[in-house]
């Protein structure tokens, strides 16, 4: 029998809120929004890891501009600290090298780092969940009981369709989702209106913001941006983002 | 020491059973460590015989067995499978700790010895196993 399994609840006792940024579809800003929340909590004040589940496409280690620190061991691994965030990637071991993983392989990976990585007392986790809603949706709701989701959308219908989806399988399977973000929205298309029909809280929406490109690996620019404020603005207002900041 | 991240979770999981099973008593676990990750044996069963040490009395008398496995890997593109243990010496400490700690990053570093492919699958000797847990 594989002992990690029995672990992992362990590893994640000290953690008060962990929220899975998800969606359907890939190239949604799932790494963005995961990353400048972690940036953003960090900031106010909060105890926040920050975890790229993203073995196939790692990108926060990029958004956030990771540099060369890495994680220490000591009874396990130590995230490191990134701008105040725990930071822990695949990036750390497999470095810019592809990583083809079958479903397998994802979930013996997955269980593996959420098996040796000591986080300590956290107020957040983040987790930048992959694209898709099977293999790594399945883990985290199996692997990581007091998961919820967030789950990002952009203002197009074929992204809509997979987000309708995503959510009913989240129901179906009794997982709380906190909400809805609208990324990259544009005046022509409103996502807020669609997902009147999905029966979750529409958190807020981002607007499509230029400048984000030449703030990706700048943690400071990135916080500066239009992105960033709306960003902040949607954690204000959302229950789900606060939480008793630890000592 | 990242072993006494996985000690942890065979005694866990140990602790477990004896709950589910209402075991009073752990008498021996048998452990296989699958050459793929490197387990340093002798940390490893340092790291068991500490934590043991503070649960007593439940793992009191224990005998813990760590056997060796060597690693079998298969090839999905052409069938092809073979024994990984004297290709390990190959890989540079860089690859070698990244597999180490994430056994699945030999996706990354290790190829099919007849077609070239990274897909293939660890058949046996990945990384910590438990094989059996007795108690009474």
């Amino acid at each position: 029998m594989d002992p990690r399994v029995n672990i992992i609840d362990k590893r994640l006792e000290k953690i008060k809120k962990i929220i899975a940024v998800s969606g359907g579809k890939g190239g949604i800003g799932k790494s963005t929004v995961a990353a400048t929340s972690a940036l953003i909590l960090s900031k106010a004040g909060y105890k926040t890891g920050l975890l790229d589940l993203d073995f196939w496409g790692p990108s926060a280690h990029v958004i956030l501009g990771a540099g060369d620190v890495y994680p220490e061991e000591e009874k396990g691994i130590i995230p490191p600290d990134i701008h105040g965030i725990k930071f822990m990637s695949v990036v750390y071991y497999a470095g810019d090298r592809p990583l083809p993983l079958r479903k397998a392989g994802f979930t013996q990976a997955a269980i593996e780092i959420l098996a040796v990585t000591q986080w300590g007392p956290l107020d957040f986790l983040i987790i930048d969940m992959p694209p898709g809603m099977a293999d790594a949706t399945l883990d985290v709701i199996r692997m990581i009981k007091k998961v919820t989701f967030c789950v990002i959308a952009i203002p197009s219908k074929v992204v809509l369709e997979t987000v309708n989806k995503t959510l009913k399988m989240l129901k179906e399977l009794g997982t709380p989702v906190i909400g809805i973000i609208e990324n990259m929205s544009v005046e022509k298309f409103s996502v807020k209106e669609k997902v009147k029909t999905f029966d979750m809280p529409f958190l807020g929406e981002i607007e499509f913001d230029p400048k984000l490109e030449e703030t990706i690996g700048d943690a400071a620019g990135l916080l500066k941006t239009d992105f960033a404020k709306s960003m902040s603005k949607i954690i204000e207002n959302t229950d789900a983002f606060r939480s008793k900041r630890t000592g | 020491m990242h072993e006494w991240a996985l000690a942890e979770a065979v005694i866990s999981t140990a602790s477990k059973a004896a709950r589910e099973q209402g075991l009073g008593e752990i008498t021996e676990i048998k452990i296989k460590l699958g050459q793929l990750q490197q387990i340093e044996a002798d940390i490893f069963e340092f790291a068991l015989k500490e934590i043991v040490q503070a649960q007593k009395p439940l793992f009191e008398n224990v005998k813990i067995q760590l056997q060796e496995e060597k690693v079998v890997l298969k090839c999905r593109a052409c069938g092809y499978e073979w024994m990984f243990g004297d290709n390990m010496k190959e890989l540079d400490h860089e690859r070698s700790e990244a597999i180490h700690f994430v056994p699945e990053t030999a996706h990354a570093y290790i190829r099919c010895p007849e077609c070239g492919s990274p897909d293939f699958e660890i058949l046996k000797g990945r990384g910590v196993w438990i094989d059996s847990i007795t108690g009474e």
